[in-house]
């Protein structure tokens, strides 16, 4: 029993419910609510180095012991997201001071910014089928807010057929929960897995795991089920889509972690095979998105998806470097997505144009943001000693290990496309002559740039201390290769 | 029971789905009301359908019901009504707004923005 | 526009305190038998909805003078403060604890820190359909 694994939920609540109260006083919701990031980033890694020493800590909520009640699961790898998540809300916070308007910060944005942490934080944390389904609506919730909080026409376009496409994931969902219901009588995600292990996995339960993997793979934009991403993403701004492109795809990513790590690992031969296959083309479809466009904002939208891609093919391999890789390659793409759309948010803000064929020249006037961009961009492609590196070149072990030469050969690939994209913002955006008159001061621009140098900085202490960031990544891989250090952490057998 | 619950749970995706195919945002609205209605009888059908008292200490706690699955179908239906009462606005504002309901014409492309 | 229904506004003024009191009964059932927080919540705005079709707008809210997204606020704060008072008991979040107790005219009765969660869920309830129906009702 530990209070703590709930705290980064309930923390946020608090918070928004008091936001709520202050809807007229601006300046007091952001004092308020970068106080409560901070705490909130404090409770996170004190529960982190609490799972570190004292191995994965749960909560049976209302007294009820698992499996008969919920049960909140901190492990090293939902703790580790959980940290992050804390760390970009800050940011993003930090920044949307500056960018989000004065009438979106009048219509509850911070409240329901808090409230989009509470879905994402318990999704992160629930040990429970259904519960992680309440979760997913929570956060769904918010961002349905968030994406059309100030009413344009774009964004109200976009929200409908965001919505309708989660509306109908969700029910998904709960119809695949009500088979799995029914096959093995319960829902905490421990117990499935126990008892699916009793029974090998018969097909029928093979079939639930591919409908969870559309349920997932839909909030996670793989490759056939991502084509709403692109323009519901688009929508929103800078601030709401940075939120998006780094927390809200990468909850069902950790999704399918947990159910393809912990309850459907028996049939691999078909199920991993077929991530691994869909992995492949979610990251191909992403690149040729990423090289297509002259749009910033699609540019790096696509490289969410070909991310999502290269994270599921880690999974897909499952052994120790894949997994491993995984997680360090998904902690980082949290951190320098988040960066990239808060960059290329000045950047559209200073020439008012998100094409890149009317932007230009603009390492002159701002060098900070450009050399901020540029070392974002690197990250982002992989280069040593960034953080991308480390988590690429395991998923790369990994797969040579299980001998799928086609999927690294694609990652590879893959990384020399997000490369070019990235480079091809900072050469068309950079340099060259300016298009256009930038009257934007840069001490307005410097106060932008902060949580993005902040992000920044932290993706490339990720990358250079990888090395004792591992103890921590390996307990997460551990405990995702070895079910049954789970298992007994919940059912304390 | 099971199979008079199945088909009527066929019936409600059927129409679901014919309504979530047309074009009008209304007809999509109601299409997803009764894609969750289904769901949440299929629920029901997939815990065991059995007449027996409440799950409460009692005389008659031998013979109790699963629940379970109500738990999960009153959640359930609180989330969709939260969601489907936010379509409706939304949709009542994306009409005043864009001036249709047709889905057809809230195309993505720089035309009509 | 203008409504000027008398069956209808008579009957509305009985009405509508017979279903108060109704959502009251079932709100405060909830524990034991069927009803609850929510249910009882809907039907409480079932009613400033009636009141709200029988007379107009400004009249309902001359009457109930709320703003309904504080409710919304003060519900979610009663539920989550419940929530957390494990927090202080060191027992689990949301651990129930209940007692029995003689009251004077009520006689014997159970007391159940389930129902502070309930109040919560009920406020919520109803500031939540009611800001909704307002917001629609507004813009004609």
């Amino acid at each position: 029993m530990s209070n703590l694994s709930f705290l980064p939920v309930l923390w946020p609540l608090f918070t928004g419910i008091i936001l709520i109260f202050m809807a007229k006083k601006i300046k007091l919701q952001r004092w308020i609510s970068v106080f409560s990031s901070l705490i909130g980033i404090a409770l996170s890694s004190f529960l982190v180095f609490s799972v570190h020493s004292q191995g994965i800590l749960t909560l049976g909520v209302g007294s009820w012991e698992a499996p008969f009640g919920i049960v909140i699961v901190a492990d090293m790898l939902a703790s580790l997201l959980v940290l992050t998540t804390n760390i970009i809300g800050l940011a993003i916070l930090l920044h949307s001071f500056h960018s989000i308007g004065a009438e979106r910060e009048a219509n509850y944005y911070y409240p329901v910014f808090q409230f989009l942490l509470i879905g994402v934080n318990g999704s992160f944390l629930t040990g429970d089928l259904f519960n992680l389904f309440v979760f997913f609506e929570v956060m769904l919730m918010a961002s349905y807010v968030l994406l059309v909080l100030g009413g344009t026409k774009i964004q109200l376009r976009e929200s409908l057929k965001y919505i309708i496409v989660n509306v109908l994931s969700s029910s998904f969902f709960v119809i695949m929960v009500a088979y799995l219901y029914s096959i093995l009588g319960t829902l905490n995600m421990a117990q499935i897995s126990q008892r699916i292990a009793e029974v090998n996995q018969p097909a029928i339960l093979t079939v639930i795991a591919i409908g969870f993997l559309i349920v997932f793979g839909l909030k996670g934009a793989i490759f056939p089920l991502f084509q709403w991403l692109p323009g519901s993403y688009y929508a929103p701004p800078i601030p709401v889509m940075a939120l998006f492109g780094a927390l809200l795809t990468k909850v069902g990513i950790y999704s399918i972690f947990r159910t393809y790590t912990l309850m459907f690992y028996h049939d691999q031969d078909f199920t991993h095979a077929i991530l691994a296959w869909l992995a492949i083309l979610t990251i191909l479809i992403g690149a040729i998105g990423a090289l297509a466009y002259w749009d910033v904002k699609k540019i790096i939208i696509y490289n969410i998806i070909i991310a999502v891609g290269v994270i599921i093919f880690g999974i897909s391999v499952m052994n120790e470097q894949g997994l491993t890789g995984s997680i360090l390659y998904i902690i980082h793409d949290m951190l320098i997505k988040a960066a990239l759309f808060l960059l290329i948010g000045i950047m559209i803000k200073i020439s008012c144009s998100d094409d890149l064929r009317n932007m230009g020249g603009l390492i002159k006037p701002y060098p900070a943001l450009a050399w901020t961009f540029f070392i974002a961009a690197l990250s982002l492609a992989g280069i040593p000693p960034f953080s991308g590196f480390a988590g690429k070149l395991l998923i790369l072990q990994g797969a040579a290990q299980k001998g799928d030469y086609l999927g690294m050969a694609v990652v590879l690939l893959s990384s020399l496309i997000v490369l070019y994209s990235v480079m091809k913002i900072f050469m068309y955006g950079f340099w060259g002559t300016p298009k256009a008159d930038y009257r934007l001061h840069g001490a307005a621009v410097h106060k932008m740039l902060i949580p993005a140098v902040i992000l920044v900085a932290i993706s490339i202490l990720f990358g250079v201390g990888t090395e004792s960031m591992y103890p921590f990544v390996s307990q997460a891989a551990d405990t995702l290769l070895n079910p049954d250090i789970y298992i007994k952490a919940v059912l304390k057998e | 029971m099971e199979l008079l619950l199945a088909i009527v749970i066929g019936i409600l995706f059927m129409s679901a789905t014919y309504l979530m195919l047309s074009k009008s945002i209304l007809r999509i609205i109601i299409g997803t009301g009764l894609l969750s209605h289904g769901a949440h009888l299929l629920i029901l059908t997939m815990g065991g359908l059995k007449a027996g008292s409440v799950p409460l200490l009692s005389d008659e706690a031998a013979s109790y019901v699963d629940p379970l699955p109500q738990a999960l179908i009153l959640t359930a239906i609180v989330i969709s009504f939260g969601v489907t009462s936010f379509l409706l606005v939304l949709a009542y504002r994306a009409y005043q707004e864009l001036g249709t309901d047709d889905m057809e014409e809230m195309r993505g492309t720089k035309t009509n923005e | 526009m203008k409504q000027n229904d008398l069956i209808l506004q008579t009957v509305t003024k009985v009405a509508a305190f017979v279903i108060l009191l109704f959502s009251a009964a079932i709100f405060l059932g909830g524990h034991y038998s069927p009803g609850g927080g929510f249910v009882g919540g809907l039907m409480t705005s079932a009613a400033i909805v009636l009141l709200l079709l029988a007379f107009d707008l400004k009249t309902v809210t001359a009457i109930l003078p709320i703003d309904y997204k504080y409710m919304i606020g003060a519900g979610l704060l009663i539920s989550s403060l419940t929530v957390a008072g494990g927090l202080l008991f060191g027992v689990p979040l949301m651990t129930h604890a209940y007692r029995y107790v003689d009251l004077p005219l009520l006689g014997h009765i159970s007391l159940h820190t389930a129902v502070l969660f309930d109040l919560g869920v009920y406020l919520v309830v109803v500031g939540v359909t009611m800001t909704i129906i307002q917001t629609i009702g507004e813009s004609e």
